[in-house]
C-alpha cells in the first residue's frame, strides 16, 4: 500500500474538502447552540431531517436550492422543539437531545418508507454540479482541489466566516456569547434569554441540516436508510477540538475528513479508531 | 390494537416480547443508576459489545465447566469488563472534568468497529459460509429456555433478579443512598463528607456491568456468536426505558415490557397492514418525549406570595 502516494494526487485533497463539508456545516450549528449554552445532542437526528428532507423535496419536483431551504426549515423546526424542551421547560439537555435525535432519524426513515414504499433500489436526482470559479480555475493544482467543488462547499466556507463575524463583530453575537457565559447578566441586560437561546439553538439546528441535505444532495444523489452514519457525533466532538472556536473547527473538520477520505482509499475500517485521542 | 394484538396475541409473540424486552431491562437500568448520579452514561451500547465480547472470548473455550459454572461466570466476567470499561471516560470525567456525554458516546463507535473488526479478522467463524461472525459460544454457554419452541430464556429472570436487587441496593443501602445524594447535589453531599468521585466510580462500574450483562444475556440466550448486528440500538433505547420509568429500577421493568410490546408489535403490524415498522421508533420517540414533559408538568406548582 503506497500510503505517501496518494497525498500527492489532486483526488485525495478534492474528497478531503468535499468530506469536510457536511462536517462543517453540523460542527458550526453545533457551535453555535453550546456558545449560547444548550448542548444540542439532536444533532445526529436533525443532520438525518434534513438529508431526507432536502433530497425528498428534488425527488417530489422542488428545485435544488428549494430542497436546501426545505432542509434548514426542517432542521429549524426540530431545534425549535429542542429549545421549547430544554431553554422553556428547562428539561434535561442531555436526554432531550437524544429524543431528538431518535425522532429525527425514525422520523426521516418512517417517511422515506412512506413516501416511497416500493423502492428496492434508491431512486436517484440530479444533484449539485461541481461549479468551477471562472478566474481561478487557471491556477495549477489548486484549481481542482479548491475552485472545482459544488457550490455547498463555496457556502460551507462563507459559512465560518459568516458565523466568525457574527459571534465575535456584532451585538447579536455578543449577546449569544454572553446568553451561554453567564444567562443572569444578559438578563439583566433585559434580553430575553429565552428568546436568544431558541433563536441560536434553531440557527444551528437549520446548519446541521444544511450538512445533512449535502451529503443527499451533492455527495451522493440518492437517500438510503443510516446515512448519516455518526457524523453528529463526530460534530460534537470536533467543537470540543475546537475550543468552540469556528476557524479552529475548520481544521478540525479537515483532519476528520483527511481520516474519512484515506479510510476511503485505504478500505479499511481502521479511520474511526483514532477519535478517542481528540476528546478531551 | 393491532399492535397489542401483535405483541400480546399468543403465546409465541408473548414469548417474542419478553425475548425482547430482555436486554432492555438490564440496558434500562445501566442508565436508570447511572442518570441517578447525574454520570450521563450513554455508552450503554458500546458496553453491551464488551459484554458480548467477553461472553465469545470465555464462552468459546472451557469445556469442562458445567452450565451452572459457566453461565453465571460469563455474566460476571461480562459485567466486569463492562464496568471497567466505563472507568474509563468516567476518570476522566471525575479527574479531568471531560464532559461524559461526548467520550461514552464516541466509544460506542470504536467498540462497534472493534467488534466489525474482530468478526471479520480474527474471530471470523471458518465454519461460517464467508459470514461476518465469530465461532459460537459452547453449549453450556446457552441460557436454557424456559419455553419450548421460543426464544425466550433464562436471561429474562436474570434481568428481573438485577432489577430487584438495583432497587433494593439504590433505596436501603448506603451506597445507593450516596448515590441518589451525589445526584441531587455535589456541593450537599461533599459538604455532608461523602466520597463523591469514589461513588460517581462505583455508580459507573454498575452502570457498565448491566449494559454489559445485556450484552452477555443476548449473545448467550438468543444468537450464540457474535455479529455487528447484535443490539439494533439496544443501549440507546435504554435510555428511553429509564425515562420512561422515571429512573425507577422496578418500574424499568415495567417500561422495557411497554417498548418491547411497541417493537414487536410494530413488526406484526408491518407483516399485517403493510405498514412501515419504523413507526416503532417513531413512537418510541414520541414516548420519550412526551414522558420528559409529563415528569415536568407533574413538578409543576403555582408559586404562592
Amino acid at each position: 500500500m503506497d500510503l505517501m502516494g496518494f497525498f500527492l494526487e489532486t483526488e485525495f485533497w478534492m474528497a478531503c474538502i468535499r468530506m469536510a463539508t457536511p462536517l462543517i456545516f453540523g460542527t458550526l450549528g453545533e457551535l453555535v447552540c453550546e456558545r449560547a449554552g444548550v448542548v444540542n445532542l439532536g444533532i445526529e437526528g436533525i443532520m438525518a431531517a434534513g438529508c431526507m428532507g432536502g433530497w425528498m423535496w428534488v425527488y417530489l419536483g422542488g428545485s435544488l436550492w428549494g430542497g436546501i431551504v426545505f432542509a434548514a426549515f426542517v432542521g429549524a423546526l426540530f431545534g425549535l422543539l429542542h429549545s421549547l424542551f430544554t431553554v422553556y421547560l428547562g428539561l434535561s439537555q442531555h436526554v432531550t437531545g437524544l429524543g431528538i435525535t431518535m425522532l429525527g432519524s425514525s422520523l426521516s426513515t418512517y417517511v422515506f418508507r412512506m413516501l416511497l414504499p416500493k423502492a428496492t433500489t434508491p431512486p436517484k436526482i440530479i444533484p449539485f454540479q461541481t461549479l468551477d470559479i471562472p478566474f481561478f480555475k487557471d491556477i495549477p493544482f489548486l484549481e481542482q482541489i479548491i475552485f472545482s467543488q459544488t457550490t455547498l462547499t463555496y457556502l460551507a466556507f462563507a459559512a465560518i466566516i459568516m458565523v466568525a463575524f457574527i459571534l465575535f463583530k456584532t451585538p447579536l453575537g455578543l449577546a449569544l456569547r454572553m446568553v451561554g457565559e453567564n444567562p443572569l447578566a444578559v438578563e439583566a441586560q433585559g434580553l430575553s434569554v429565552f428568546y436568544l437561546r431558541t433563536l441560536a439553538v434553531c440557527a444551528g439546528s437549520a446548519m446541521m441540516a444544511v450538512g445533512g441535505a449535502f451529503l443527499t444532495m451533492s455527495a451522493f444523489d440518492a437517500y438510503y436508510i443510516g446515512m448519516v452514519n455518526g457524523r453528529g457525533w463526530i460534530c460534537i466532538a470536533l467543537v470540543v477540538f475546537s475550543s468552540w472556536k469556528p476557524s479552529k473547527a475548520l481544521a478540525g473538520c479537515l483532519l476528520f475528513a483527511a481520516f474519512d477520505a484515506i479510510q476511503m482509499r485505504v478500505q479499511q475500517q481502521a479511520g474511526m479508531a483514532i477519535p478517542t485521542s481528540f476528546i478531551s | 390494537m393491532l399492535m397489542i394484538k401483535g405483541a400480546l396475541g399468543s403465546k409465541f409473540t408473548v414469548s417474542e416480547t419478553l425475548t425482547r424486552a430482555t436486554p432492555l431491562i438490564f440496558t434500562g437500568l445501566a442508565a436508570a443508576v447511572a442518570f441517578r448520579a447525574k454520570l450521563w452514561n450513554i455508552g450503554a451500547e458500546g458496553q453491551f459489545y464488551i459484554g458480548a465480547c467477553v461472553a465469545v472470548l470465555l464462552g468459546t473455550r472451557g469445556e469442562m465447566l458445567s452450565p451452572f459454572v459457566m453461565i453465571p461466570y460469563l455474566f460476571a466476567a461480562g459485567a466486569l469488563a463492562g464496568g471497567l470499561f466505563l472507568l474509563v471516560p468516567t476518570f476522566l470525567k471525575t479527574h479531568l472534568n471531560v464532559d461524559e456525554v461526548v467520550t461514552t458516546l464516541l466509544l460506542n463507535f470504536v467498540v462497534l468497529l472493534f467488534v466489525n473488526w474482530l468478526v471479520f479478522g480474527p474471530w471470523k467463524d471458518p465454519m461460517s459460509m464467508g459470514w461476518p461472525q465469530s465461532e459460537p459460544v459452547l453449549d453450556s454457554a446457552i441460557l436454557p429456555v424456559l419455553m419450548a419452541k421460543t426464544r425466550f430464556h433464562l436471561g429474562f429472570v436474570i434481568a428481573v433478579l438485577s432489577a430487584v436487587f438495583v432497587w433494593w441496593f439504590m433505596a436501603k443501602t448506603t451506597w445507593g443512598f450516596e448515590i441518589r445524594a451525589v445526584g441531587s447535589s455535589i456541593k450537599a453531599s461533599t459538604f455532608a463528607g461523602m466520597p463523591v468521585n469514589k461513588t460517581i466510580i462505583r455508580t459507573a462500574l454498575i452502570s457498565g456491568g448491566l449494559a454489559a450483562m445485556a450484552g452477555v444475556s443476548e449473545l448467550c440466550g438468543v444468537k450464540g456468536y457474535l455479529t455487528t448486528d447484535l443490539s439494533p440500538g439496544f443501549g440507546y433505547t435504554g435510555i428511553v426505558v429509564a425515562m420512561l420509568a422515571a429512573l425507577h429500577p422496578l418500574g424499568v421493568v415495567a417500561s422495557a415490557l411497554f417498548v418491547a410490546i411497541i417493537y414487536i408489535g410494530a413488526d406484526s403490524m408491518s407483516r399485517a397492514i403493510n405498514i412501515s415498522n419504523y413507526i416503532a421508533d417513531v413512537t418510541t420517540a414520541v414516548s420519550l418525549l412526551s414522558v420528559l414533559v409529563a415528569v415536568f408538568l407533574t413538578r409543576y406548582r403555582i408559586k404562592r406570595g
